[in-house]
């Protein structure tokens, strides 16, 4: 965990990290039970199937928690979330899921110093499942 | 000129889907934030490693990804609160303002933005006012598409700004 007296690297180009998960249902069944997202595509193969997809496949709010979950960590207890943005391009189907992103620019504005942050998710392939951005501010 | 009209004539959006824009969806109103709420979203979110310490202290900081709405919901009002429709019906937006939706067969989640303003903490009641707030058209590979904004904007008991979530939700 960050510590909470410590910056991040704040040149631009650094990478971010990456938060790496195994998912499936064992992943997506803790989700549901705490946003209340029991719904069949993500938890019956079938109901995937049905939906023209290869299986069940995971929750788009859950990629954005992980999206989330690898800002947090960078920005640590210093950076405030001020945006984040995602687009659903693919399912998470079964399998390993990646979470990092890229610092592209810093701007200095009367709050503080933004960060502007390009963001991914990814499966195993490494085909991107959920393109992001983010802007973090360090007052 | 002739295409121009071609494409206006086929809109999937209706003069009563236009005049619905601006439209309440739904005002929900959370019971207060718990610290059993947040432990138990960052241990779902963070497994299987354990959540930083943070989220498992005695008053923990609410992560900024926390849903103070599952499950249980101390007030809830507007149009969607009158209907029994379930969201896996395409046109789930329009039918509980009571108009007729598109009728495209499939639906699936664009993305969202969200712009975060004060953090929530243990105690806080949450309000959430969801409008209806954009169409948008588009010819893909899929025929037309057709782009539907709700804007979901989040006050604390105090009145400010906790985040506003635009949704984009895409029909085909």
């Amino acid at each position: 965990m960050t510590d909470a007296a410590r910056l991040p690297d704040l040149t631009e180009g650094a990478d971010i990290g990456v938060w790496t998960r195994e998912t499936g249902f064992a992943t997506w069944n803790r989700f549901a039970a705490v946003n209340d997202e029991f719904v069949p595509i993500h938890m019956d193969d079938e109901a995937g199937r049905a939906a023209g997809m290869p299986g069940a496949f995971g929750q788009g709010n859950l990629l954005v928690s992980y999206l989330h979950a690898v800002v947090r960590e960078w920005m640590g207890e210093s950076g405030e979330l001020v945006e984040l943005s995602a687009q659903f391009r693919r399912p998470n189907l079964k399998g390993t899921v990646r979470a990092g992103g890229t610092l592209t620019s810093l701007t200095r504005t009367d709050t503080g110093l933004e960060a502007r942050l390009d963001l991914w998710v990814t499966d195993a392939d490494d085909a991107v499942l959920a393109p992001a951005a983010a802007t973090v501010r360090f007052r | 000129m002739a295409a121009m009209y071609a494409s206006a004539v086929s809109s999937l959006v209706t003069d009563a889907m236009r005049a619905a824009l601006g439209t309440e969806l739904s005002r929900t109103v959370s019971h207060p934030v718990s610290a059993s709420d947040i432990r138990r979203w960052a241990t779902a979110v963070y497994w299987p490693e354990p959540p930083p310490a943070r989220y498992l202290s005695a008053e923990p900081p609410a992560p900024e990804d926390l849903n103070p709405f599952a499950w249980a919901v101390a007030e809830k009002s507007g149009a969607a609160s009158a209907t029994r429709l379930t969201g896996n019906d395409p046109d789930h937006t329009e039918k509980i303002l009571g108009i007729a939706g598109p009728g495209l067969a499939n639906q699936l989640n664009g993305g969202l933005t969200i712009t975060y303003g004060t953090p929530m903490h243990v105690g806080d009641t949450i309000t959430s006012v969801r409008t209806l707030d954009g169409y948008r058209e588009r010819d893909g590979r899929l025929g037309r598409m057709l782009f539907t904004t709700t804007a979901d904007t989040w006050t604390n008991q105090r009145g400010e700004l906790v985040k506003r979530t635009a949704l984009t939700l895409i029909r085909y």
